[in-house]
């Protein structure tokens, strides 16, 4: 076994400051065994979320070493050798230590209308072939580890909270928009309410999405698509209309 | 101390305590009735441990075996948990189950298909048919971002990241709970004419566990100390694969959809050895050659089911085993491979997590070579005794659902019946709390109570030296994992006991430092008390029941006792407030289930049995 020194800010909303603390390293180790070990060994108090640590329910977001990344899924034997930093996310405001104000996310949730389903079958099924949800359902693994939300620079550099809604439901709307049971029309709102327009295609969130979700070329991508093409092409729009295709 | 008006306090008709599948699907039933609903999440909403499960949500829907229906789901729910169960849930539960199944597709649920595009169903252990709709292995996360992005929209009070205390009475009835933030670790009270609470197990308690720091056994222990019954708490499943290396992740979850797909489980000398461990009850239903196996894989309707697909406890007990005889894997499991039983990009597509799960934390290529697997505590089959109907506990008031509460998987749960109990026993629990609390006086909040509570917690933080509290939840879990085992004997149990005693001495002297704002220190401290609770509970009852049922084996009571499945161990805090253990017997099942149960596959399919019960 080997000590390592992870560089840890510690603060609140008022500010903070990065501390060091060393601790004995082991095979297999990722960066929240880390972090719970200086609980455990130095700074009891120090905050930090977590729960599934096998990168299943998104809740240890932080930046590791500048990067957004999943603590409970990021190796210690990944990194370059030397003394690792820990920081909160930085759009988000921080709380304490690690811990970051993600209720942003959840309002922006709020906002976007739940699926409207056509009736089922008479037989009481609803018919959905398998490959025409393997789409809807690339999005639907989202963890809501906001990673993707923390690296746009639409949120984190140009501070457009109120005008767009991030990536993570940019493809939350696409997968409403392509399910084959939704009756909504939401192309309306995906460019005004939502904000679709601020997206420039820099495809940060895709780099860093731990689901390896295709947010901006099978979500964002053809979301503007569909909004050009309804906009800016209405002729095309309503032909597609005519022709039943959603 | 305490000025009740200087605390905030929050009203709400019913009060929902947990935020997994079973609080979630509570809380909508509740605001789908238009009464007013508060529901506590101790993480941020849809973090709950439900997003761990996998493998899916077992329905008898009957989409990929038309032969499939409620009476044989209901029977291998009955066989798998040894007859112990509520004989009235597990039938409530295979006949609802579909319903909740399809109603989750309508708020947005996205199943894998069959090719007629339907919802598809997998094998799963003591499952007859296949019968678990399933999202790839990630079924708990579609579940728990349906009942999110569909409740969000109901008008549900959804508290995040608060942790409840202590539940509170107004007389005999619960009244509400006191709880805090932990953004800023102050407290406040809940007013409610009715509680559900929702908060799973206490595998916490354990130290190889699939379960996160959430689980400890918060509502048993309210529960228990509000005067509820406990039930079957001797019942702990290991599930049979968890990691086992690297030792970060040793107890982390490998669904059994890596068996249900085709894995087949191997010792180190590379024999396939379940089909040394059937048992002679599932001898009729189980392929006792290689080739008999692997045709019903192909879907071979006359070919029986392989053996690694038996129960939980049978195939955990056969891993610990081999291991014991000195037959395991490197690092102390056994061998899990589906790298030869199916090409890499299948394995890829219907288990992409586990795929990705090896990959990053333990630099293995599931498609290329097998895992090391070995058991791992993953559900409390016991918990808090409900009514069959409502869901409410012995407390007037009080209502619990899903892992929390006791009944349905009687001694060992089958794989794919947690998510539809959650659903299931969930909308039931909100709809009996809301009918409660239709006739319910206005609670009033004791000052005395609320104080108590505070005082507890606060002095945690005020005492001047003290504990570590995360070195005493160390040595629990090194204690429970010793003692309170897969396999369990009288020694080692009273062993337990003892240790227990020691443990809650010191953990009453635990020391948090610094303030309470969203403190690590302080809230694990706090979570000791239940976690100890729960330990006890689950030591004494296992102590109590002298034989080997389920998922509760006693290495010094071999077999199952006839006279035993009379029984239900059930704890309850005694007037001197030690904990009281009572061996109860248990009501008569009705005559048509005791028979579904009971009969043989073919009888109950050709309509001999039971046909006219519906
Ligand atoms: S691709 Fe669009 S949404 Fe993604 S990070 Fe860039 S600007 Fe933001
Ligand atoms: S899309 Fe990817 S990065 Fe964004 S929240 Fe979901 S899982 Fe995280
Ligand atoms: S703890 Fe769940 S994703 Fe990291």
């Amino acid at each position: 076994m080997a000590q390592r020194t992870f560089k840890i800010w510690r603060g609140n909303k008022d500010g903070g400051e990065f501390k060091d603390y060393s601790v004995e390293v082991g095979p297999g180790m990722v960066v929240l065994d880390a972090v719970h070990r200086v609980q455990a060994e130095h700074a009891g108090d120090l905050a930090c979320r977590w729960n599934c640590k096998a990168g299943k329910c998104g809740s240890c977001s932080m930046e590791i070493n500048g990067k957004p990344r999943l603590s409970c899924m990021t190796r210690l034997n990944s990194l370059p050798e030397g003394t690792v930093t820990v920081q909160p996310l930085k759009t988000f405001p921080v709380i304490k230590d690690l811990v970051t104000d993600v209720k942003w996310n959840y309002e922006q949730n709020k906002r976007i209308a739940p699926l409207k389903p056509k009736p089922r079958d008479a037989d009481g099924h609803h018919r959905m072939m398998q490959e025409d949800v393997d789409r809807v359902q690339e999005f639907r693994k989202c963890i809501e580890c906001f990673l993707c939300q923390d690296v746009c620079h639409v949120l984190r550099d140009h501070h457009k909270h109120d005008q767009f809604v991030g990536p993570r439901f940019m493809i939350r709307l696409a997968q409403l928009e392509m399910h084959p049971l939704d009756t909504a029309d939401r192309i309306p709102a995906i460019r005004k309410e939502y904000g679709s327009g601020w997206c420039n295609i820099t495809r940060c969130c895709t780099e860093v999405c731990p689901e390896h979700i295709g947010i901006t070329d099978n979500g964002i991508i053809p979301l503007k698509e569909r909004v050009v093409d309804r906009y800016f092409d209405p002729i095309a729009w309503l032909l597609n209309k005519i022709r039943g295709k959603k | 101390m305490a000025d009740l008006n200087e605390i905030q306090t929050l009203e709400h008709d019913v009060l929902v305590i947990g935020a997994g599948g079973a609080g979630l699907r509570a809380a909508i039933e509740c605001a789908a009735r238009g009464v007013n609903t508060g529901l506590v999440c101790k993480s941020l909403l849809g973090k709950a441990h439900t997003v761990m499960a996998e493998g899916g949500m077992a329905a008898a829907m009957g989409n990929v075996d038309a032969r499939d229906n409620w009476k044989v789901h209901f029977r291998d729910t009955m066989r798998g948990g040894k007859f112990l169960n509520n004989w009235r849930m597990a039938e409530l539960h295979a006949k609802e189950a579909p319903d909740r199944v399809r109603e989750l597709e309508e708020w947005g649920a996205v199943f894998d298909r069959t090719r007629q595009g339907l919802i598809s169903q997998r094998n799963f252990g003591g499952h007859r048919y296949p019968r678990l709709a399933h999202v790839g292995d990630r079924t708990g996360l579609e579940l728990i971002r349906t009942l999110q992005d569909h409740g969000v929209h109901q008008g549900i009070h959804v508290h995040m990241e608060c942790t409840v205390l202590d539940l509170l009475k107004d007389g005999d009835r619960v009244c509400g709970a006191l709880a805090y933030w932990r953004d800023t670790g102050r407290f406040v009270i809940f007013k409610a004419k009715a509680v559900v609470l929702a908060t799973g197990g206490a595998g916490k308690a354990w130290r190889i566990t699939s379960n996160s720091w959430e689980y400890s056994g918060d509502g048993l222990a309210m529960a228990y100390l509000a005067g509820a019954e406990l039930m079957d708490l001797e019942f702990t499943q290991f599930h049979p694969t968890g990691m086992v290396w690297p030792p970060s992740v040793r107890g982390t979850l490998v669904t059994e959809g890596v068996r249900g797909d085709g894995g087949i489980l191997k010792n180190k000398e590379g024999k396939r050895f379940m089909f040394g461990y059937i048992p002679a009850k599932f001898a009729a239903e189980t392929a006792d050659t290689e080739d008999e196996a692997n045709r019903w894989l192909k879907g071979d309707k006359s070919a029986r089911r392989p053996p690694e697909l038996l129960t939980r406890d049978e195939v955990a007990r056969a891993i610990n085993a081999e291991v014991k005889a000195g037959r395991g894997s490197e690092h102390g499991g056994v061998y899990l491979d589906i790298a030869s039983r199916l090409p890499a990009e299948q394995i890829k597509r219907r288990l992409p997590g586990m795929y990705h799960q090896f990959k990053e934390l333990a630099e293995v290529d599931i498609t290329k070579d097998p895992m090391e697997v070995g058991p791992t505590l993953h559900y409390f089959m016991g918990g808090i005794r409900v009514d069959a109907e409502s869901q409410m506990t012995t407390v007037p008031g009080l209502f619990a659902a899903g892992e929390c509460a006791a009944g349905l998987h009687g001694a060992n749960r089958l794989g794919g019946n947690s998510l539809s109990d959650l659903i299931v026993f969930g909308k039931r629990a909100g709809a009996g709390a809301c009918d409660f609390a239709a006739s319910a006086q206005a609670p009033v909040i004791d000052k005395d109570q609320v104080e108590a509570s505070m005082r507890r917690a606060t002095d945690i933080l005020n005492r001047e030296s003290g504990s570590n509290p995360f070195v005493v939840q160390d040595k629990l879990q090194d204690m429970m994992s010793h003692n309170v085992g897969i396999i369990r004997t009288k020694s080692e149990l009273e062993t337990a006991v003892e240790k227990l005693k020691e443990l809650s001495a010191e953990a009453a002297t635990a020391k948090a430092h610094a303030t309470s704002q969203y403190n690590a220190g302080w809230h694990t401290a706090l979570d000791l008390r239940n976690l100890l609770l729960c330990s006890e509970a689950v030591t004494k009852a296992a102590l109590t029941r002298e034989e080997s049922r389920g998922a509760h084996t006693r290495e010094d009571f071999p077999g199952e006792r006839e006279e035993w499945v009379k029984y239900n161990v059930i704890i309850k805090r005694g007037n001197d407030g030690d904990m009281v253990v009572e061996k109860r017997q248990r009501p008569a099942g009705p005559q048509p289930l005791v028979e579904i149960a009971n009969s043989k596959i073919e009888d109950l399919e050709a309509g001999k049995v039971g046909a006219d019960y519906q």
